[in-house]
């Protein structure tokens, strides 16, 4: 069956504006492959149903849209109380001057175009192999667009408990910066990574992070989306569990016109465990899209999503989450919560939480709601003197409690939570 | 202290008129127990003298101090000094209770430009006085309310007056839903707080209540009017005969 021929066209023309990074035969087999994939599957449409809620435009067109860059001036960096290696890219660009040096007991550093060099190595059995596994049973084209061309990224190899998280800085400086990252992460047999994430990155970003997880290891991620509000981002994570592993994922969101996050999580080691979790802080223009596919081919696995996303003044929320049991599964507990707090009349929330079961020894759950603050709560409130608007700010902090509590590290949860405080305080004027 | 003249409140979203010219003044240092059927407007005037939406205004005047209660937000009533003990007090999932308090109590003393509360010294405040309403730490960590069981919720209503030391108390139904032993521990809190200087006014369907906080005035109230005013005798009347007979005289 051929691809229609507007999307073949927009495929062609923003393949026409890419070139791939250059590297030994391992990586330019990967990119080949996915270039392959791309052509076949053509660039995310409106008329996809995955993409029903979400408008790929911005995304696909060959030249970014110019995005303001956002000069932050009142508050202090993210994460600025932790102690962390930190990897800066400038516009999607690794910057080594801005960087700490690339060492850390536990962990191996490399950058992508480095490890492309290189004949050997051990990133080609995850490169471009974890998106390609998502691909199916539904497709994710601007990923495959990514491992095709994207020219920058970060190689880690945990081999140990590392002491600090790794912490990657996205800073955006050009208006019309147009950036593609790719990480790979691989978490060893017993290994436990911390990575965190911040920064807008660029005035379009599109990133791919590729997690191996082991047999009995554990990683924990952590990622605040930046404040430029114009700025539209793309962002796959694929991830693959082993067994008695523990994968946790979450994202802060405040401020953007577009952000579309995918989690594409595989459970394929028995007692494995995977948590995903967001928040999103949505004003006026704003649109974000939480899409989650999380595959339970196991025994006895546990996999949590839960999305929460406060939206006023015309903001969009979106989410699409998805828990596949295979057969043979058994023993399955799969949880998903997606909610949505609308401030005001003039808020959209769109939901489409799925579940498919093959496996009969199962006990999955999913809830989605959106809804105004409680009424009554926000009234037992004043009537005890707490003044309106920071009874509203507590119910709507008390709102998102859910998906912060799965930070499991404390210190990195009152950071996010700092932030939260921060943004609905500016909010309030 | 408190001054209710000709109230007057009709639904906001529906005519249908509750209160119907409800005359209450409040000595300072005095209680005052408002008993009746079920549906008489107890609640409502409870709820229109702390500010809650939903209702109108449409006649009358509710003065604290003589600051006119009616022009002014929830909170600024509170920070006034008037507490309303809930009838149903609500769940918050997600805000502490703790937190919860403190955040009421700094904020009150905010609004009357007093200086905040120390966290050792709002901890320490906060436990002496949970310990008397037998409040464990754990009641204190939880999320407000939330999973309480009715007796637990009352008795942390009267914490949270306990707290936030208010001028004037209006506990609606605060002996619904309790034991014996429960009663007896929230009579004690409020009977604690009774200096003679501070009022209050206790709805409440049960003279059982009133054997523990004793009333200096009763009133009766029916269809959104107070129908009969006397001493603690009337209370004992309402326990033996009903209303039957005293809403008989003014049918
Ligand atoms: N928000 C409301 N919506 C509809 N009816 C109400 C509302 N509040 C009070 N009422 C009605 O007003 C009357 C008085 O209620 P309430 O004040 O709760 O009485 P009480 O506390 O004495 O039992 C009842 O008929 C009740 O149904
Ligand atoms: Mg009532």
């Amino acid at each position: 069956m051929g691809l229609p021929q507007a999307k073949l066209d927009s495929t062609e023309a923003r393949i026409a504006a890419l070139s791939p990074l250059t590297g030994a035969a391992w990586i330019e087999t990967a990119q080949a492959g996915a270039l392959a994939r791309l052509r076949a599957m053509g660039l995310p449409g409106r008329r996809d149903e995955y993409w029903r809620y979400t408008n790929p435009t911005g995304l696909n067109a060959p030249q970014a849209a110019a995005a303001a860059v956002f000069s932050v001036s009142d508050e202090s960096p993210i994460y600025g109380n932790l102690d962390t290696l930190d990897i800066v890219f400038r516009d999607g660009v690794f910057d080594a001057g801005a960087s700490d040096e690339l060492s850390l007991e536990g962990v191996v550093i490399e950058r992508l175009g480095e490890a492309a060099l290189a004949d050997i190595h051990w990133a080609k059995d995850v490169y471009g192999v974890l998106e390609e596994r998502g691909q199916a049973p539904v497709q994710r084209p601007l990923a495959a667009l990514n491992t095709a061309f994207a020219h920058d990224g970060i190689l880690l190899r945990a081999t140990g408990v590392v002491k600090k998280p790794i912490r990657f800085v996205y800073l955006h400086e050009s208006e019309t910066s147009d950036a593609m990252l790719h990480h790979v992460i691989k978490v060893e047999e017993g290994a436990e990574l911390t990575v965190l994430e911040n920064g807008p990155a660029a005035a379009r970003f599109n990133k791919v992070m590729e997690v191996e997880v082991a047999d009995k290891a554990a990683f924990h991620h952590i990622r605040a989306q930046g404040r430029d509000h114009e700025r539209q981002a793309v962002t796959h994570i694929f991830a693959r569990l082993g067994a008695e592993s523990l994968f946790k994922s979450f994202t802060m969101t405040a401020n953007g016109v577009m952000t579309r996050n995918e989690a594409v999580i595989e459970l394929t080691g028995n007692d494995a465990s995977a948590h995903i979790a967001g928040v999103a802080l949505g004003d006026g223009d704003f649109h974000h899209d939480d899409t989650v596919f999380v595959t339970h081919d196991a025994v006895n696995c546990e996999s949590r999503q839960v999305f929460k996303k406060v939206l006023r003044n015309g903001a969009t929320g979106v989410f699409q989450g998805k828990i596949l049991v295979k057969a043979g599964a058994q023993k399955t507990d799969g949880y998903q919560i997606s909610q949505a707090l609308l401030l005001d009349d003039n808020a959209q929330f769109l939901a489409k939480p799925e579940l498919e079961i093959y496996a009969d020894d199962v006990a999955c759950s999913h809830g989605s709601t959106s809804g105004a603050l409680d009424e009554d709560a926000l009234f037992y409130l004043r009537a005890r003197g707490v003044p309106r608007s920071e009874a509203t700010d507590m119910l709507t902090l008390a709102f998102l409690a859910e998906a912060i509590d799965e930070i499991a590290a404390a210190e990195i949860a009152a950071e996010i939570l700092d932030r939260l405080e921060g943004w609905l305080a500016r909010r309030r004027g | 202290m408190l001054e209710i003249k000709n109230l007057q409140v009709k639904l906001e979203e529906e005519d249908k008129q509750i209160l119907k010219g409800v005359d209450l003044t409040v000595e300072p240092g005095s209680v005052h127990a408002i008993m009746g059927p079920n549906g008489s407007g107890k609640s409502t005037l409870s709820y229109v003298l702390s500010g809650r939406g939903g209702y109108e205004v449409t006649g009358g005047s509710a003065m604290l101090d003589g600051e006119d209660l009616l022009e002014m937000e929830p909170e600024e009533r509170a920070a006034a000094g008037l507490f309303l003990a809930f009838q149903y007090p609500v769940e918050i999932p997600g805000v502490g209770n703790m937190t919860f308090l403190r955040t009421a109590v700094n904020a009150q003393r905010k609004a009357r430009g007093e200086e905040e509360i120390s966290a050792a010294d709002f901890l320490k405040l906060v436990r002496a006085k949970a310990k008397t309403l037998k409040i464990d730490a754990d009641m204190l960590k939880r999320p407000v309310n939330t999973g309480f069981s009715g007796g637990e919720k009352k008795r942390n209503e009267i914490l949270q007056m306990a707290m936030l030391e208010p001028k004037m108390c209006i506990l609606d139904e605060t002996d619904s839903g309790l034991d014996v032993d429960a009663m007896k521990l929230v009579s004690e809190g409020v009977n604690a707080l009774r200096d003679g200087k501070r009022g209050f006014v206790v709805i409440t369907h049960y003279q059982r209540l009133l054997d523990h906080i004793k009333p200096d005035v009763v009133h009766i109230m029916a269809a959104g009017r107070i129908v009969k005013t006397g001493g603690p005798e009337l209370a004992l009347e309402v326990e033996q005969n009903g209303y039957a007979d005293i809403l008989a005289e003014f049918a």
